[in-house]
């Protein structure tokens, strides 16, 4: 099979779930809900006004976790590499606890005070491991990890301090957005904020493609093959980092597809980025409404945070694809 | 134009400084067109920093590299990939592609983003294959690659590059005796068909001599000798630039003086 029909049949299968997933959950919606003729008008709204900007999130984060992973990845020439490796989640979680146990309940434009906070704690972190690498003139991709991961270690026993000090609610709903999950999402609105940075960041990293796959190769090779390299690696850092930092923002650091579904992808499409990439994107978003799906169907009519899920169904899934593949290609 | 406009590199007083270290002090030396020159010295003397310098790698420093009389720096990093390209010390790091794959992916320099690779670029991949005797194995991972296979491949995908400058990291060194002859035969035949100036990094002085017309020698970070092989094939020269006695024997073929082991002094026993 070649690459190209892989993409197509992943399309297909991407707009099959985007297409049902909304009428799946907790209530079965009926297809007449969709224009409105419904004997019950709780379930045109069910659908319009909470199904389908959930359903639109999940895939968009799902999307740009796998994407800024996959560059990620590529970009460190690290496996283990995640979208939150460079403490963005970290500092995210750090700013929606501390709105959390100041119980700040201002609103600013329709956003609420954690959201913003989260928001601000992605953006600091981002400005601060990008100052820590250019502070030494130029930026070893090692130095970078290190940073990162020093400052996600920090804010995580930060984050402990600020639950250990709360009372027994704050402290949970701390715990409870670390866990990330697409609960809060009650409104396009909400999904309209995420969407240009996702959109940017996306395009940036598919308009590097050729670029990350020399990278892979080594950094000195690809210098000499005409990259930029060290501006390449900025934009990379910058275009992923933002995307994450908006959609860990919205839903929380929901975990392991951004690890993950590059990895998969690299199994069923190969290493070539200009492949991988949209392969990602797709993957990352249609697993990620798929294990929504299952958070709020499982134990209906509670939900399950979806970042139990992610693991749950990814791992095992992983594996199985690894030990079926692993005598033909390696994934690194 | 100025007096040295047939030279292809010009190296002006070049000085690297590495974590506070001078690795290179005010290093001057030009390159003909079409020459193959060999660049020597001791572990520590600053050649693969130079040759990283001279690839565009490393912009650190002072002085000037000139390419056709104008600065190296100047040239945008796409530009200068397609004159002068480079083959890295092999290593066995993973890298995930495989061979057409990594070929292909010489072509760089010529594509736009979103760009399909194009007739032209598969042209050039196959070509280089081909003078490499690499297309057996073009649908092979990297890194399943032996040594000497892996070094044709880096050479193939610098040729697909397509450049009249070729920069060679140690190119032989960490092959066998078979692999050695077949990647020089290699070079020395796409040299002289593509018209190519080639600089090489080596330890091997035979090597050097025998298959370069110049050889510059570093110590210390600077050009200790420059000259043509016969010149540095002399015990006193080597003895200046390595700090150790050595044997020279003639070559039974080409005249020319060879480095011989030193073995144990017989007054030793």
């Amino acid at each position: 099979m070649t690459r190209g029909m892989i993409l197509i049949i992943l399309l297909v299968l991407t707009i099959r779930v985007l297409v049902a997933a909304p009428f799946v959950g907790m209530m079965r919606v009926p297809v007449s809900a969709l224009w409105g003729e419904c004997s019950n008008p709780v379930l045109v709204d069910v659908l319009w006004q909470i199904r389908m900007p959930r359903v639109t999130m999940a895939f968009l984060a799902g999307a740009a976790l796998a994407t800024a992973g996959m560059a990620f990845q590529a970009m460190f020439r690290n496996p283990l590499a995640t979208p939150f490796t460079l403490g963005v989640a970290s500092g995210a979680s750090l700013g929606s606890a501390l709105a959390i146990h100041l119980g700040l309940a201002a609103c600013w434009m329709g956003k609420s005070a954690i959201t913003l906070s989260a928001f601000a704690g992605a953006l600091l972190t981002i400005a601060l491991v990008y100052g820590l690498t250019r502070a030494r003139q130029g930026f070893s991709t090692a130095t970078m990890l290190l940073a990162g991961v020093a400052l996600s270690f920090s804010f995580s026993s930060l984050i402990l301090l600020l639950q250990y000090v709360s009372d027994f609610t704050d402290s949970y709903r701390i715990l409870r957005w670390v866990m990330g999950g697409l609960d809060q999402i009650v409104s396009f609105g909400d999904v309209l904020d995420v969407v240009p940075l996702v959109v940017a960041g996306s395009l940036v990293i598919f308009y590097l493609t050729h670029e990350l796959n020399l990278i892979t190769t080594g950094e000195e090779l690809a210098a000499s093959r005409g990259v930029e390299v060290e501006r390449t690696k900025r934009i990379l850092f910058l275009a992923a980092s933002l995307m994450v930092g908006a959609v860990v923002a919205v839903c929380g650091p929901i975990g392991f597809v951004g690890l993950m579904a590059p990895h998969i992808c690299r199994l069923i499409i190969g290493p070539d980025h200009r492949y991988l990439a949209p392969a990602s994107w797709l993957f990352g978003g249609l697993f990620l409404v798929i294990c929504d799906a299952l958070a709020r169907t499982v134990m209906a009519p509670a939900e399950l945070p979806v970042g139990i899920i992610t693991a749950l169904l990814g791992g095992p899934f992983f594996l199985c694809l690894l030990l079926a593949t692993a005598t033909r290609k390696e994934i690194v | 134009m100025n007096a040295d406009s047939q030279n292809a590199i010009d190296v002006c007083g070049l000085s690297v400084w590495l974590g506070g270290r001078k690795i290179l002090d005010g290093v001057s030396f030009g390159v003909e067109r079409g020459e193959a020159v060999t660049i020597v010295g001791p572990n520590g003397a600053g050649k693969t920093t130079l040759l990283k310098c001279l690839a565009g790698i490393l912009t650190a420093g002072s002085g000037k590299i000139l390419l056709d009389g104008r600065p190296l720096g100047d040239c945008p990093r796409k530009r200068l990939a397609r004159r002068i390209s480079y083959v890295p010390q092999a290593d066995s790091q993973p890298v995930p592609f495989t061979v057409e794959q990594f070929v292909l992916m010489g072509r760089y320099p010529y594509l736009s983003p979103f760009s399909p690779v194009g007739k032209e670029d598969r042209q050039a991949a196959r070509g280089a294959m081909e003078q490499t005797d690499t297309t057996r194995f073009a649908g092979r991972r990297l890194d399943t690659l032996s040594g000497g296979e892996r070094q044709k491949v880096y050479i193939a995908a610098a040729l697909a590059q397509g450049g009249e400058i070729l920069l060679l990291d140690e190119p032989t060194t960490f092959l066998d005796y078979h692999h050695q002859e077949d990647i020089c035969r290699l070079l020395r035949r796409t040299a002289r068909r593509s018209d190519l100036t080639t600089i090489a990094v080596t330890h091997d002085v035979n090597r050097a001599a025998l298959e370069s017309h110049r050889i510059v020698a570093l110590g210390g970070g600077r050009v200790v000798f420059i000259g043509a092989p016969h010149e540095i094939m002399r015990p006193d020269v080597l003895q200046r630039i390595y700090g150790c006695p050595f044997e020279l024997v003639d070559h039974p073929h080409v005249g020319m003086p060879m480095v011989v082991p030193l073995g144990a002094p017989e007054d030793s026993a």
